[in-house]
């Protein structure tokens, strides 16, 4: 038999074949489907054209999480077809206002997520469950209608590429630095169409939520999918959620790698990814000149996680955001958002000078809450630094670690979280 | 055929340029035609005549799943998508709304208002500007398919009524 890596295998696996190479188109059985407020509206009408065939109701989810609570009367009627359609079709897995989180942190964190399982959704950042050892990807609304309908998808199977980190991580380096040397190194489209698989000493060591971040950024260097082994730590976070029904499936040691990348953790400091593409990524000390910003950014299906905040805290305690600078700090799930007033970490943002929002996308597209004026600069824990992400297409946008963006928004400029904390 | 005037983008023109988020708040075709590539040219959508195309270097389409930016492109009269490469979901998303894309790794070659005649069919683009000849890459089979039974959405018709 030849030998697959686990993104094959995966694939193999639900197009109910013993193999599949790369390259080779397939149709396969999708485990869930979903889509957010900005796209499903195209999916129901996908859906709805068909004569409104759901395949398995149990297998699709709605997220109203980009503009929510309704920013405007479009967005409030966007969530309105898609809450039609909830209601008419009897759909368990949805959120409302209040119960909703970024799709990214609240399907993993409800326990939809689980090993071996194969994932579609019309969010490009889809590719962040793979931290769970699933094959996840993000497609168009078409496709996710397509895969609502019929309960199915067609996939070109990946090459993949194999991304090792070994050794010791260093203090305030987490999965966010990882990615982001590792974008840089390879470029935005350094893995384009392909799957991008991570693994190595320093990778077993990183938690769940790192892991998230790390493969939530696989499409910012055009990966088809991020992907991690499950391990000891996925098993932990399963069994806290009571989920044991699942299959752990890794790659074959002699499986085709196109390239192989090996990194040292220890050689690995805070990264900053400058405007306007996360491959243009410096070290923290690398950086010479005085970045003055306007506005910091805590939050996003990146790094809006309790671990995430927990960072912040650490470095705003008993300190004060620089005048003039917004600190903006959006827990990503209504269980994140709980967890962190019971730990007292929003004592610690409020005293600080932050503003804490319920849990929204937001700024992270330049939806709402914390639009950015022409010339304007940020600094944000969010993925992508493209002009006018945030808002201003005249603004600029800096990607760093929470710690990086905590530090920076005491300093008022980009700095090294070890000047903040002494 | 299409016979089309060319309009020249560099490379990483991603989805925040063809379509920025403020105007995700709907999925109106002619709403979101009218800000067609508004970040990366404001005037676009005025200069652009029906029928013209884009030629753009790599990674054409990065960054978001949002269908709304091969819509966009469409639904502003463009007739065709020639670039050195395209990000995968963008790809997958002209094909599936029957946007016309070719790939094409000289797009060095191709100036703004060039004027290029393109079979779709066979990826064979005729330069009549500056009487040179190229060949995109071949659209794969099971695409061509796709395109054939007249878009996704068709073919999952067609399955639907094999389930049925
Ligand atoms: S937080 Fe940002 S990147 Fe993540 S799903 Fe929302 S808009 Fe997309």
């Amino acid at each position: 038999m030849e030998k697959m890596t686990i993104s094959q295998k995966i694939l193999a696996k639900h197009a109910k074949k013993d193999f599949v190479k790369p390259g080779e188109i397939i149709l396969a059985d999708v485990d869930l489907a979903f889509a957010n407020d900005v796209t499903a509206p195209i999916v129901i009408k996908f859906v709805n054209d068909l004569g409104g065939v759901i395949a398995n109701k149990d297998k699709i989810a709605l997220i109203p999480d980009h503009f929510t609570p309704n920013k405007d009367i479009n967005s409030a009627n966007q969530c309105k077809i898609m809450r039609d359609f909830v209601k008419q079709n009897n759909i368990k897995h949805y959120w409302e206002s209040g119960e909703v989180g970024i799709e990214h942190a609240l399907l993993p964190e409800q326990g939809y997520i689980k090993p071996g399982m194969l994932i579609v959704g019309a969010d490009s950042h889809t590719c962040t469950h793979g931290a769970f050892g699933a094959f996840a990807t993000g497609m168009g609304s078409s496709d996710v209608g397509f895969a609502f309908a019929t309960g199915k998808s067609w996939f070109r199977v990946p090459e993949s590429i194999k991304f090792i980190i070994n050794g010791k991580r260093n203090k305030w380096v987490g999965g966010k630095d990882f990615i982001l040397k590792i974008i840089g190194t390879i470029g935005v489209d350094g893995a384009l169409y392909k799957s991008m698989e991570f693994c190595g000493s320093a990778i077993s060591e990183l938690p769940m939520d790192d892991r998230m971040t790390m493969c939530n950024m696989a499409i910012e260097a055009g990966g088809k999918n991020g992907i991690i082994e499950a391990d000891e730590t996925t098993i932990n976070y399963l069994k806290e959620r009571n989920i044991a029904d699942y299959e752990i499936l890794k790659s074959d040691e002699d499986a085709q790698y196109v390239k192989i990348y090996e990194f040292d953790a220890s050689n690995i400091e805070p990264q900053v990814a400058f405007p306007h593409l996360p491959e243009n990524t410096k070290g923290i000390s690398e950086i010479k000149e005085d970045i003055k910003i306007d506005q910091a950014f805590i939050g996003s299906c990146t790094n809006g996680r309790i671990s995430d905040l927990r960072i912040a805290a650490e470095i705003l305690k008993n300190n004060k955001v620089a005048k003039y600078v917004r600190l903006i700090i959006i827990p990503a799930t209504v269980e994140i958002y709980k967890q962190a007033m019971k730990e007292g970490l929003f004592d610690i943002f409020l005293e600080a000078g932050a503003v804490i929002s319920t849990p929204t996308c937001g700024p992270c597209l330049g939806g709402h809450m914390g639009i950015l004026a022409d010339s304007e600069v940020a600094v944000s824990t969010s993925n992508r630094n493209f002009v006018g992400r945030m808002g201003s297409p005249k603004s600029f946008v800096y990607l760093a670690n929470p710690a990086v963006v905590a530090a920076s928004a005491v300093a008022g400029k980009i700095i090294n979280p070890v000047e903040v904390i002494k | 055929m299409i016979v089309a005037k060319v309009w020249k983008f560099g490379d990483n023109i991603d989805t925040d340029l063809i379509i920025p988020a403020r105007y995700l708040n709907t999925s109106d075709e002619a709403e979101l035609a009218k800000h067609c590539m508004e970040d990366a040219d404001p005037d676009f959508v005025k200069k652009a005549q029906k029928g013209d195309c884009i030629v753009a270097g790599f990674n054409f389409g990065s960054g978001s799943s949002r269908e709304h930016a091969p819509i966009a492109i469409k639904a502003a009269g463009i007739s065709c998508v020639i670039a050195k490469s395209f990000a995968r979901i963008f790809y997958r998303n002209a094909f599936n709304i029957g946007l016309t894309i070719l790939e094409l790794p000289e797009t060095d070659k191709i100036s703004e208002g060039d004027t290029l005649e393109i079979d779709t069919k066979t990826g064979k683009i005729f330069n009549k500007t500056k009487n040179e000849t190229y060949q995109a890459t071949a659209i794969p089979e099971f695409m061509q398919e796709l395109i054939e039974s007249g878009g996704l959405f068709n073919y999952a018709k067609k399955m639907i009524q094999k389930g049925a």
